[in-house]
């Protein structure tokens, strides 16, 4: 028996526009390119992926089933800028096949550097979720992946999860598969599901590769790679970005007919079927447990944090960006708690990295900066505003 | 292989980048055993002359011939001639009256026409016509020499390149290290741009510094894609230097500028830009080293912007000077308006000082980790000048990430590209 489990991560972070040492107002944000990248993203892949997804939804009469997690910062700009994309997601959420993870809002790192924050911003994502699609998100998943056994015990703690998801990383299963569920080390009840990456992959990112010894990749020879697992695993996580639809795999790679056609043919196989993340967590028992001491996330091919942490600059402006925690909250001013949290948004970072920059690569994936270099100074400098600004609050409100 | 090379100048006779990029490119020909003879002009007053050990300096053909220890493939031949790089046909009317000045109180009267070291007749009155000169010196030379192709670096060279080339009946690659384009913006002297376009249009090759450059060459000159090939720069790594700490005990930030002060190298963006700083943080002071038709210009400048005590000109810098200032300096500042290459940026960051540049320049297409700017905008200059001073982090990773960057860039392949392109002409012919 394998059940397949989609999950697609939707996200879009705020951009903030050129902002110099000079510049003394509070408008960080750049509108029109925020606003035209969701509407230009909205039309190539949210809108046309939700509509053939819930075709299919309706055609399997409930045998096809996904889930999504969708950031706080995306929804904000779907409902100024694109507010029918909200409406379709809200169309899947009623067919009943469709489940909504947690993460934090603000899709941020802050589970690295403020535990506090980080509940916060984990309450007022579900809280959104709750509100706008009618279902408390029962399944989490941290940002980028990342993820350590502290973690797990948090979420456990927090009481309201069966599940976290992380990266099925080679090197913390071993010689184990992904294809199964675990259970984290120093927890009783949550359970864990690892994404099968290389599978996950095929789609995310090999699909359309001409290079690639598998192109070009049908529905039926993939069904058949995941009919393989039967027999030695129980699911099958294939969890990637929602904008592999449209945006990293273009229209014209042929990837939405490949979905179209792969319910059908994964269920072509009797063992087959679909699970949303929290079923699958109900169907099966952990076999055993993972230790994941150290952190790990489903980015590049180390797995590790240095796309958003590996250089000084990076560090820098995370540990600058956290050091205001206090007195930011201290200032108590709900506009600049705001301006703060987006800033936590780890796309910032990940513009800082210096790591494949003279190669060019996805890192350059809608980077809306020339260099690592000019990211770094951008973002300083608000960072500089929003200092002065709080400390200006402190002293109004003392 | 055997190159006739001719050029205006080469350490330690240098004014500029061109003199570092002939010395980097034969001295790694060198390693490759290319034989290389390197002719080059040479005036006799230079007070560097006692640098080089000249093997036959009262050659009847008025040229002379050295060899540097290092460089066993290169011979160097010298033709007494005031060419000078960077010249304009005024500035060397100034030059010729100087020397002839010089000689009349070294020999306590007149300038003898017999003066066999230095015969006033061997001097043309003008620019154009010592060019020509020169051309038909290096044609002389050339006749006694053995070599498979002839390759001439920037234009003063070219008319001599031309003749050379024909008489030999040997392929010609022309090297474009600048254009009067970007010497001297809109207002180019016809003479130099005619023989600059002569000199492209009748070469097999034209080797540029950069795709910057080869638009200029293609736009401007009208010169067929096909034959413009890039090789870019290299640097030649130092770290030899046994410098003992420059001894300045410095609470203040240095900001540097490097090079020409000349319009083509915008100082007047750099005051600017510093004026714009000074307006948000003060321990910082702005270094000028360099000198041209422009320095009295930017001392006025400066004290218009009334940032005076912030400025200091140290005037043309070189050799362990110019690796102090780098070792002083927090930031080197390169705001060319248009900069077929730009070396002085690589070395900057070989002495770890992380760099700005200006988007108009070829070096900025090799280097990554640099900051980038367009000259003209001022205003982000200033802004990432206060990043870097400001930042710690962000002054170390540029500095760490740019010197591991420069150390990817060598000579070897700059001249490897070059051997390339000779054997391609060489098929040609």
């Amino acid at each position: 028996m394998a059940s397949i489990c989609f999950y697609f991560q939707v996200h879009q972070p705020l951009r903030l526009r050129h902002y110099t040492v000079f510049d003394k107002n509070d408008q960080y944000f750049d509108d029109y390119k925020n606003g035209s990248i969701c509407r230009k993203v909205a039309n190539k892949c949210y809108l046309p992926a939700n509509r053939l997804l819930l075709d299919t939804i309706r055609r399997f009469k409930g045998r096809f089933k996904i889930a999504y997690s969708i950031t706080g910062v995306l929804l904000e700009q779907l409902q100024r800028y694109s507010p029918e994309v909200i409406s379709t997601f809200d169309a899947l959420a009623e067919t009943g096949c469709v489940e909504f993870l947690a993460e934090t809002y603000y899709h941020s790192l802050s589970f690295l550097y403020s535990q506090d924050e980080f509940v916060e911003q984990v309450n007022k994502h579900s809280k959104t979720i709750e509100s706008l699609f009618g279902q408390k998100p029962k399944v989490f998943r941290n940002t980028e992946l990342i993820y350590n056994n502290d973690l797990a015990r948090l979420i456990e703690s927090m009481g309201s999860f069966e599940a976290i998801i992380t990266e099925g990383a080679d090197h913390i299963l071993g010689y184990r598969s992904p294809n199964f569920v675990y259970r984290p080390k120093d927890c009783s009840k949550l359970k864990l599901l690892l994404k099968n990456y290389s599978l996950s992959d095929d789609i995310a990112f090999r699909f359309s590769n001409r290079d690639w010894s598998q192109w070009p990749l049908t529905a039926d020879k993939f069904a058949q790679w995941v009919n393989s697992v039967n027999g030695n695993g129980n699911v099958v996580n294939l969890f990637m970005d929602y904008e592999t639809f449209g945006e990293h795999q273009w229209k014209d790679t042929g990837i939405f007919d490949f979905m179209r056609h792969l319910p059908e043919q994964i269920l072509k196989h009797p063992d087959n079927d679909f699970k949303t993340p929290s079923e699958i967590a109900q169907s099966f028992q952990p076999v055993g447990t993972v230790d994941v001491p150290h952190l790990i996330s489903w980015a590049d091919t180390e797995r590790d944090l240095s796309a958003w942490l590996g250089n000084a600059m990076q560090s820098n402006a995370i540990h600058e960006l956290y050091r205001l925690e206090k007195e930011i909250k201290k200032a108590n001013d709900e506009k600049i708690i705001a301006d703060w949290r987006k800033l936590q948004t780890s796309d910032h970072f990940y513009y800082m990295c210096t790591k494949y920059f003279a190669d060019g690569d996805v890192h350059k994936y809608f980077n809306p900066y020339d260099s690592p270099y000019d990211s770094y100074i951008n973002f300083m400098n608000v960072l500089g505003n929003l200092q002065s600004r709080c400390s200006r609050q402190t002293i109004a409100s003392a | 292989m055997k190159v006739f090379m001719l050029g205006w100048e080469f350490p330690p006779f240098i004014s500029g980048g061109l003199g570092t990029a002939c010395y980097g490119l034969t001295k790694a020909m060198d390693q490759l055993d290319i034989k290389v003879t390197f002719c080059l002009p040479r005036m006799v007053n230079s007070k560097y002359a006692t640098h080089v050990k000249l093997l036959n300096p009262n050659s009847q053909t008025s040229a002379a011939s050295f060899k540097f220890n290092k460089l066993k493939n290169v011979t160097f031949r010298t033709i007494n001639s005031p060419l000078q790089p960077y010249s304009t046909p005024d500035a060397y009317q100034q030059r010729i009256e100087e020397t002839l000045r010089q000689k009349q109180k070294m020999h306590g009267g007149s300038v003898s026409l017999t003066d066999n070291v230095f015969s006033g007749a061997d001097y043309s009155g003008d620019m154009y016509a010592e060019v020509h000169r020169y051309a038909a010196l290096a044609a002389e030379l050339a006749a006694n020499e053995q070599f498979d192709i002839v390759h001439a670096h920037d234009w003063m060279t070219y008319p001599a390149g031309i003749v050379v080339a024909e008489m030999s009946r040997k392929p010609l690659i022309v090297h474009v290290h600048s254009t009067e384009f970007d010497r001297s913006g809109e207002n180019v002297n016809q003479m130099i741009y005619d023989i600059e376009r002569q000199g492209m249009e009748r070469a097999d090759k034209v080797i540029t510094v950069s795709y910057f450059a080869r638009n200029i060459i293609i736009s401007r000159y009208g010169i067929s894609g096909e034959k413009v090939e890039v090789v870019h720069n290299s640097v030649e790594r130092n770290g030899n230097w046994a410098l003992t700490e420059s001894g300045i005990d410095k609470d203040e930030k240095i900001v540097l500028f490097l090079g020409r002060i000349t319009m083509q190298k915008g100082p007047e963006y750099f005051l600017g830009a510093a004026k714009k700083v000074l307006e948000v943080m003060d321990n910082v002071k702005f270094v000028m080293a360099g000198s041209g038709d422009l320095m009295h210009r930017a001392v006025e400048m400066a004290a218009e912007l009334g940032i005076g005590s912030k400025v200091l000109f140290t005037g043309f810098l070189r050799g362990e000077d110019v690796q102090k200032i780098y070792k002083m300096a927090d930031l080197y500042v390169m705001p060319s308006v248009s900069e077929p290459f730009g070396i002085a940026p690589l070395e900057a960051l070989d002495n770890d000082v992380p760099v700005i540049i200006s988007k108009q320049s070829g070096v900025s297409e090799v280097l990554m980790h640099a900051l980038k700017v367009d000259f003209w905008d001022v205003n982000e200059i200033a802004n990432k000048i206060i990043a870097v001073l400001k930042y710690p982090p962000l002054q170390e990773t540029l500095a760490n990430y740019g010197n591991f960057e420069v150390r990817k860039l060598r000579w070897k392949d700059s001249a490897q590209k070059c051997v390339k392109i000779y054997e391609e002409a060489l098929v040609a012919v």
